[in-house]
């Protein structure tokens, strides 16, 4: 029954093409159909509740929006449901989703051949092994990056009513603005980049670890690492701070104000203050100035917030206080997006070339 | 030309070396076999011909003088890994498919006529198939790309007699077929003396024999003779000495026309003989002379 005969050999290997890369294209979607299929599957999920979410939250904003007077209770009351839609509890959730591609889209790729074996099949056929792991990582990125970036698109509907709210809702009491966590990265380029970052994480955590779900979550931990390094540290020193002098008005709730790199208050004397002993200072003022309204320090702090109390702050300008601060201008966002977009994208490139580079030259 | 050359090949994992100084000319149209005990560098020499794994000195090339991994290379080799790895999710056909999509040649005529022969249903999950079912698909989809050499780690060892009997059966077609040269890896001794020409006998990460099966079974003998004598007749030339009560048998390199000594009898080889020989004496190898056998106990008794 093995009798059957094999074909006399082909012409000799003289002119050698490579196998074209379009033949990769069938592979590549065949071995990753699924993934892809779950990552659309997913995002279409989660863009349904966001669709639902932000439709409810567009009448509320209408509906506040057309409240007159803006200072009555009844519209204060329009304005609090219009932002119990949990904005800031859905940005930091939504956070997640890039970490979430990153390790169950990136992380298998390598891995799961290291770690099953079939490496031994992939790398040893006609087409090449730097050219294999190519043309997987370079569409797939593609893909997840479009997918991403689609995805922002709704986001950025969603969170529209929050920037348009401006005069009527001066008194808007979420402590967000455009640049802050949540929802810098979830908007612009930032969010697609951020995914492709974590997609090419999961790539060489996948190469580097050979265990599919050791890469994961090692996938999830880096991707964490640098978006509270970015959010925390970096975003703030993409572009050098303005400085601005006894700029109180940063204090009042307003969703285009700038981000405080850092404030500083200095005396009369030319020295510096702590923050305790300028609460202090401001506190004492405070009840001075006020003497029924607050006794507690707690009160006084929460007060500040209110543009009524910018009073005292005024006040101690006038007196021989200075407060000097570094901010990010709230106008910064596009170019802070595509500075943050950009570095994104050239990590991306570096990790996923790494990648390459070591299955080129891996020893098994 | 040479299918596989090695020139001072060594490949090491950290501390160890799992080969070393290797040189090697496999002529072509041979089945090369490679024995030799668990961690003797089987499997890293296939890898090391086949670009998995980069040397860590020497060189070695295929199919002529290609460089060992390089397009050109890939394109003439077909390798079956141990355990025959697939993608368990892929259909038989898909795997066809992504075979051919992978490759510049790809006979799918024949891939889809020698599974139907084969009976393996071309819908079912690779994963769902018996263990010769995916040793009979790994090598179809090998031998459909129409290599010029194909390589083979362990190809049987995980094969029933059957199964066994047909894959070897297979090879030995298409080498008959269309000229493959075949380097092969195995345990199974009694399989080698049927398909092998050329024996490459490994150990301890160093080449012990490499010959042509026919050489190596003609410049061998065993002496049998009286095991008092044994010390003393076992000269230089012995690799091998099984004593026991009475007799010796010995293995020796000699040519047949060799004088036998006084009150000794010369017998010809067989290859798995031979081999287990040279597998008991890790030490032996053809170039170097066998110090341990001149001492008065031979090893086997030690043993």
């Amino acid at each position: 029954m093995t009798a059957l005969s094999v074909p006399a050999l082909p012409a000799e290997d003289a002119r050698l093409r490579p196998v074209p890369w379009r033949r990769m294209a069938w592979v590549t979607w065949r071995q990753h159909r699924i993934a892809l299929t779950g990552l659309v599957v997913f995002l279409g999920a989660v863009a349904v509740l966001i669709w639902t979410v932000g439709l409810r939250l567009r009448h509320s904003y209408a509906a506040a929006a057309a409240c007159h007077p803006a200072s009555s209770i009844a519209c204060s009351h329009l304005i609090s449901t219009f932002t119990v839609g949990g904005f800031l509890a859905n940005g930091y959730n939504l956070q997640a989703v890039p970490a979430v591609i990153g390790a169950f889209a990136g992380a298998p790729v390598l891995a799961r051949e290291l770690e099953t074996g079939t490496f031994r099949y992939a790398w040893t056929q006609g087409f090449g092994r730097w050219r294999w792991v190519l043309a997987k990582l370079v569409p797939l990125a593609v893909t997840v990056t479009a997918a991403a970036g689609a995805f922002s698109a709704l986001l950025s509907w969603y969170y529209q009513p929050l920037f348009l709210a401006r005069k009527p809702l001066t008194l808007f009491p979420i402590p967000s603005n455009s640049l802050a966590a949540g929802l810098f990265d979830l908007r612009g380029v930032a969010f697609a980049a951020w995914t492709l970052a974590a997609f090419a994480i999961g790539a060489l955590a996948g190469m580097l670890i050979r265990r599919v779900v050791i890469a994961m979550a090692a996938t999830l931990a880096a991707y964490a690492g640098l978006a509270f390094a970015a959010g925390l540290y970096l975003r703030l020193h993409y572009l050098p701070p303005a400085l601005a002098r006894n700029s109180f008005s940063f204090f009042v709730s307003d969703p285009s104000r700038p981000v405080v790199v850092v404030s500083q208050w200095w005396t009369k004397g030319g020295t510096t203050l702590s923050p305790s002993a300028m609460n202090q200072v401001i506190n004492s003022t405070f009840q001075r100035m006020m003497p029924a309204a607050h006794s507690s320090q707690e009160g006084a702090v929460a007060a500040l917030k209110q543009p009524t109390n910018l009073r005292v702050l005024h006040y101690l300008g006038q007196h021989g206080y200075t407060e000097w601060t570094r901010y990010q201008p709230a106008g910064r966002f596009w170019p802070l997006q595509w500075i943050e977009g950009g570095w994104l994208l050239a990590l991306s490139v570096l990790l996923i070339g790494a990648v390459v580079w070591l299955v080129r030259r891996r020893a098994a | 030309m040479n299918v596989v050359e090695t020139r001072g090949l060594g490949k090491r994992y950290r501390s160890t070396w799992a080969l070393r100084e290797c040189t090697l000319a496999i002529p072509a149209g041979r089945v090369a076999a490679l024995v030799g005990p668990n961690g003797a560098g089987k499997t890293t020499l296939l890898n090391l011909a086949v670009g998995l794994a980069a040397p860590s000195e020497g060189e070695v090339t295929v199919l002529g003088g290609r460089p060992a991994g390089s397009p050109a290379a890939l394109d003439g080799i077909a390798f079956v890994a141990q355990d025959t790895p697939m993608y368990k999710n892929l259909s038989a056909a898909d795997m066809l498919h992504l075979t051919r999509n992978l490759n510049r040649r790809f006979d799918q005529h024949y891939a889809e006529a020698r599974l139907a022969d084969l009976g393996i249903p071309l819908k079912r999950k690779a994963g769902k198939l018996s263990g010769g079912q995916q040793a009979q698909l790994a090598l179809t989809l090998a031998l459909a790309r129409h290599p010029r050499l194909l390589l083979l780690d362990e190809p049987v060892a995980m094969l029933d007699p059957i199964a066994r009997h047909d894959f070897m059966a297979t090879v030995l077609t298409a080498m008959a077929d269309d000229g493959v040269s075949v380097l092969l890896s195995s345990h199974v001794l009694a399989e080698l003396e049927r398909v092998a020409d050329y024996l490459i006998v490994l150990s301890r990460g160093r080449v012990q024999v490499a010959g042509e099966v026919d050489d190596l079974l003609a410049s061998h003998r065993v002496l049998t003779g009286p095991a008092a004598e044994a010390a003393t007749c076992a000269g230089r030339r012995a690799v091998h000495l099984r004593r026991g009560e009475v007799q010796a048998h010995l293995l020796v390199r000699s040519a047949a026309d060799d004088p036998v000594p006084v009150g000794w009898e010369a017998h010809p080889v067989g290859l798995e003989e031979l081999v287990l020989a040279y597998l008991r004496e890790p030490g032996a190898s053809e170039p170097r002379e066998l110090a341990a056998l001149r001492k008065a106990e031979p090893s086997e008794v030690t043993k």
